[in-house]
């Protein structure tokens, strides 16, 4: 799905495995930044740029059914659309970073009183849909790898290729008949208001979080089984089970402690995706977040609404993708010790 | 029945259970999707009974808010849902495979500026780039399948580079060209041929995750529009029944996973026969 490191492509002469001193290390950490902000840069232009495509201009949409030449130009002048769009999008980038987005182009009302509560609620919901993901998964793909072929590692295998190929709404449904249609224990719509607090919250946003993380999880189990599978594949392992080391300490003492690293950034690569989930399932339990305004302001066609939200969830997912980068490029031993392996 | 023919049965029966089920289901969904309009009862927007009619022998899953037979819906729904997400993928393997393994035979700067400009596109999440394209542009068919053929495209462009580039590389190519081969017959004769099998197998992968990406998109109200049936909107569209324990919803919801899982499982099983040496 996502890239975690750049594929390197040309064979590389064999050179002598240089002994990583900090400044080497940081400056594969700077230029992996650098390459972060620019790819943050050129997303932002693009989504910029993409608007201007549209057929005539927000001023002309603004003033509606009686186009008067007069009042368009007058606020284009407001609007500042006579100013050439390199300065358009630096003044656009400059005040997104200070908070404002400017105006709905139905409503009229400032973008970020729209936005405001959304996003915290967002938020909330990706970070109780982690808080259950990304347990279930580690413990998932531990069992898993103990015993391969065994009865965890079948039933994970199973679940996460049937979340992994369903549809979020098919599994929120199915949430929705079993635990809130014929057990009523939860609502099947997550009424959030202003101020709920926290066990609320947790209660009435259960289905949502479960529904947010199912498939999140599912990747994550995979990825990381995947992961420690590979790790002990290593001659160390090998030497360890010679030593007469049980299996279930191999994984626990001498997989686990090694693959850390890389089941962070596998983590963190997953909850990108996760982030992005949120769209449907908002939709699906009526939930007052982000994602639904963003469905709402496409199918309304408010352009500038749909222009904010898209930076704001292109920024969380890069820099969720870049975290992922730096923690794996931290925590190869390959990076910091070469040549050991 | 040819030679051929026999094989494929031998290699269908010695597959495991899963695999079979699998490939019967994606029969009968193509099947569905090829001669909907022959095997279904009634028309598909077509008005033909009371609104939510029980499921009866008339109307075997029952009709919908306005009376349309809701088997009917599901068999063109196949139809619609299935061939959009098939021309969408085709057109991304289109693109993507032509540049990918041009911008690798051309080498140089070209090969730098295609992948500065691929790697820009794919750092852009798939769903905010096609919602941020539907809100400019508005919803059509038409729109749906330029959209996931473009943002598609950045993924299958990856692949099909990274897999020119290891044949590239190897002394057939190089004696090719050493003879004195165009470009054409070198791309058709020795490096297409050898990037069959990673792009077949990408492309079912992609084609299940761009069908279920439709299948999202309509369930948000901003794929398929009505009154033409997708198994999407038609979720959507049936979900109040929910709230009555009726199961009515969750059937296209199921087709969809079925769907995509069968694939799956399907160019899994592919994948395992050729590492097995199938067909040397």
């Amino acid at each position: 799905m996502t890239h975690v490191n750049p594929v390197v492509d040309e064979p590389q002469a064999p050179v002598p495995p240089p002994r990583v001193s900090l400044a080497k290390l940081s400056r594969i950490l700077s230029l992996r930044l650098l390459l972060g902000i620019t790819t943050l840069l050129s997303v932002s232009i693009v989504i910029f740029a993409a608007v201007q495509f549209l057929p005539g201009d927000a001023a002309e949409i603004l003033v509606g059914q009686y186009p008067d030449e007069q009042t368009i130009a007058v606020l284009r002048r407001e609007l500042g659309l006579d100013q050439p769009p390199v300065l358009r999008y630096l003044y656009w980038v400059g005040a997104a970073l200070q908070g404002d987005f400017g105006n709905s182009l139905t409503s009229g009302r400032a973008i970020s009183d729209l936005i405001g509560t959304r996003l915290q609620n967002t938020l909330y919901l990706a970070f109780y849909a982690a808080l259950i993901a990304l347990p279930s998964a580690f413990v998932a793909a531990i069992f898993s790898v103990l015993k391969p072929g065994g009865l965890v590692d079948r039933i994970t295998n199973t679940l996460s290729l049937v979340f992994l190929s369903s549809p979020q709404f098919l599994i929120a449904y199915v949430l929705v008949l079993f635990l809130a249609v014929s057990m009523p224990l939860f609502p099947s719509s997550a009424d959030m208001r202003p101020n709920t607090e926290i066990f609320r919250f947790l209660y009435i946003c259960f289905l949502p979080a479960v529904t947010l993380s199912a498939v999140s999880a599912g990747y994550m189990a995979r990825m990381m089984r995947a992961v420690m599978l590979d790790v002990m594949e290593r001659p160390f392992i090998r030497m360890a089970k010679l030593k007469g080391v049980t299996p279930n300490r191999v994984v626990l003492y001498h997989t686990l402690p090694n693959a850390l690293g890389s089941i962070a950034a596998v983590a963190a690569l997953v909850l990108a995706q996760l982030i992005l989930g949120v769209v449907v399932v908002e939709t699906v339990f009526v939930y007052p977040g982000l994602g639904q305004l963003l469905v709402d302001s496409v199918s309304k066609r408010d352009v500038t609404v749909v222009q904010a939200i898209s930076l704001i969830f292109a920024c969380v997912y890069i820099l969720l993708n870049l975290t992922a980068d730096l923690i794996a490029i931290l925590t190869n031993p390959q990076i910091l010790y070469p040549g050991n392996d | 029945m040819t030679k051929a023919m026999i094989q494929i049965f031998q290699t269908v029966g010695r597959a495991t259970l899963g695999v079979q089920i699998s490939l019967l289901m994606l029969l009968m969904l193509c099947g569905m999707a090829i001669f909907g309009p022959l095997v279904s009862p009634y028309g598909e927007t077509k008005i033909v009974g009371s609104a939510y009619a029980q499921w009866s022998s008339e109307f075997v899953l029952g009709t919908d808010a306005i009376g349309r037979d809701i088997l009917s819906r599901l068999i063109y729904g196949a139809r619609n849902t299935i061939g959009i997400a098939f021309i969408g993928t085709t057109l991304a393997f289109l693109i993507g495979t032509a540049l990918g393994v041009s911008s690798v035979l051309a080498g140089g700067w070209v090969d730098q500026l295609l992948g500065r400009i691929f790697d820009m596109l794919i750092a852009i999440p798939q769903l905010i780039m096609a919602l941020l394209v539907l809100a400019i542009v508005g919803t059509s068919v038409e729109t749906l399948i330029g959209v996931i053929a473009v943002v598609d495209s950045t993924r299958v462009y990856r692949v099909a580079r990274a897999a020119t580039l290891s044949v590239a590389v190897q002394d057939f190519v190089e004696s090719a060209r050493v003879r004195g081969e165009s470009m054409r017959t070198i791309l058709f004769g020795e490096v297409l041929p050898n990037v069959t099998l990673p792009l077949f197998t990408e492309f079912g992968v992609r084609f299940s995750s761009v069908f279920l990406f439709i299948s999202s998109l309509s369930f948000l109200g901003l794929g398929v529009q009505p009154p033409f049936a997708d198994w999407g909107s038609m979720v959507k569209e049936y979900a109040p029944l929910l709230a009555f324990g009726k199961i009515t919803p969750l059937i296209p919801a199921v087709t969809i996973a079925a769907l995509t899982i069968s694939v799956n499982v399907v160019v899994d099983w592919a994948l395992r026969l050729h590492t097995a040496g199938f067909g040397r």
